[in-house]
């Protein structure tokens, strides 16, 4: 359990490391950049002219779409790790039980593709 | 071990200021990127537990589901700030009788509850035996003893795949797409026509 936490040591030295960083580039500014704002620096910059809307709008679903999408396969192959990991203990059943779910899921790809959830018009 | 203590407080303080964070902050987005900080500081809870693979998922899985949750709420709410803050009074008795009486619920059940002299005796262990790591020891079960479980989640995937292709898509019935099989399948006979023109004459 120790030698475990022990692992993650680096990662943790790492996460300080980016804190402090980054904070610092953050904070350093607002104590030796020179400031003077105006309205005119302050107000959003879009290529030179007036900006038009707001940057908050709403944006097509199909986003939505590819994004879930994404999320699915993304824990299909989630799956795939601890079975990997894990063959020999499992055995043929295992073997099967994975073959199986990853055909529940085929299936649920080639609907995707006939359908044309893949493309974009 | 003081080390690991200190890192429990200091993941679980966080997920519970920035769980505070998701309901109090007036703007959706911002709500968002506590949950995904909430969600981080409970992979480190899952990595001090010994459950590594659970943490990693966690980052993986939710932190980019979350993704598409700010997604969904940036597409589907047209985010007005002023008019969000308007109807903040309105409903705040109607908010304030529903805490109250989940409040009143939640001193009950808490007033009776007795925690067990016993209790670190029967104190988990996600860590299996020496030498298997945790994604083994998931990998072991997983596949073999709950393997109705694991299917169903297949099942569950397959429905939310669909589901989401029913309810989202809509092609443009007038849009013009590629079409491979089409183009490569054209040969000069199809594709070309030669004539020979005469000098002086048109076609």
């Amino acid at each position: 359990m120790q030698d475990l936490l022990m692992d993650y040591l680096p990662i943790v030295i790492f996460i300080g490391v980016a804190l402090v960083i980054g904070l610092a580039l953050l904070i350093a500014p607002f104590l030796v950049a020179y400031q003077q704002p105006d309205p005119e620096k302050l107000s959003a910059y879009e290529c030179g002219f007036a900006a038009f809307d707001d940057a908050r709008m709403k944006f097509d679903v199909r986003f939505y779409l590819v994004a879930i999408l994404f999320i699915i396969f993304d824990l299909e192959v989630a799956f795939l790790f601890p079975w990997a990991v894990a063959f020999k203990e499992v055995g043929w059943f295992g073997f099967w039980s994975m073959m199986i779910f990853l055909g529940v899921l085929t299936i649920g790809f080639i609907y995707e593709w006939r359908k044309g959830a893949l493309e974009w018009d | 071990m003081i080390l690991a203590g200190a890192f429990f407080y200091l993941f679980a303080g966080l997920a519970v200021a920035a769980a505070f964070m998701v309901i109090t902050a007036r703007n959706p987005v911002h709500a968002v990127l506590f949950l995904i900080l909430a969600f981080f500081n409970a992979a480190g809870l899952f990595v001090l537990m010994g459950a590594e693979f659970l943490a990693m998922i966690l980052v993986i899985v939710y932190v980019g589901a979350v993704a598409v949750l700010f997604l969904f709420v940036v597409m589907m709410l047209d985010i007005d700030f002023v008019e969000l803050k308007q109807g903040f009074l309105q409903y705040l008795p109607f908010g304030a009788l529903v805490g109250a009486i989940l409040l009143i619920e939640l001193i009950l059940v808490l007033g009776s509850w007795v925690i067990s002299p016993d209790i670190a005796q029967h104190a988990g262990a996600p860590l299996a035996a020496d030498g298997v790591t945790n994604t083994q020891a998931l990998g072991q079960i997983l596949y073999t003893k709950y393997v109705y479980f694991f299917e169903a989640a297949g099942m569950i995937l397959l429905v939310a795949m669909i589901g989401a292709i029913v309810l989202t898509l809509h092609h443009k019935p007038a849009a013009k797409r590629q079409n491979i099989a089409a183009q490569v399948g054209r040969d000069p006979k199809t594709a070309i026509e030669i004539r020979h023109v005469e000098p002086g004459q048109g076609i």
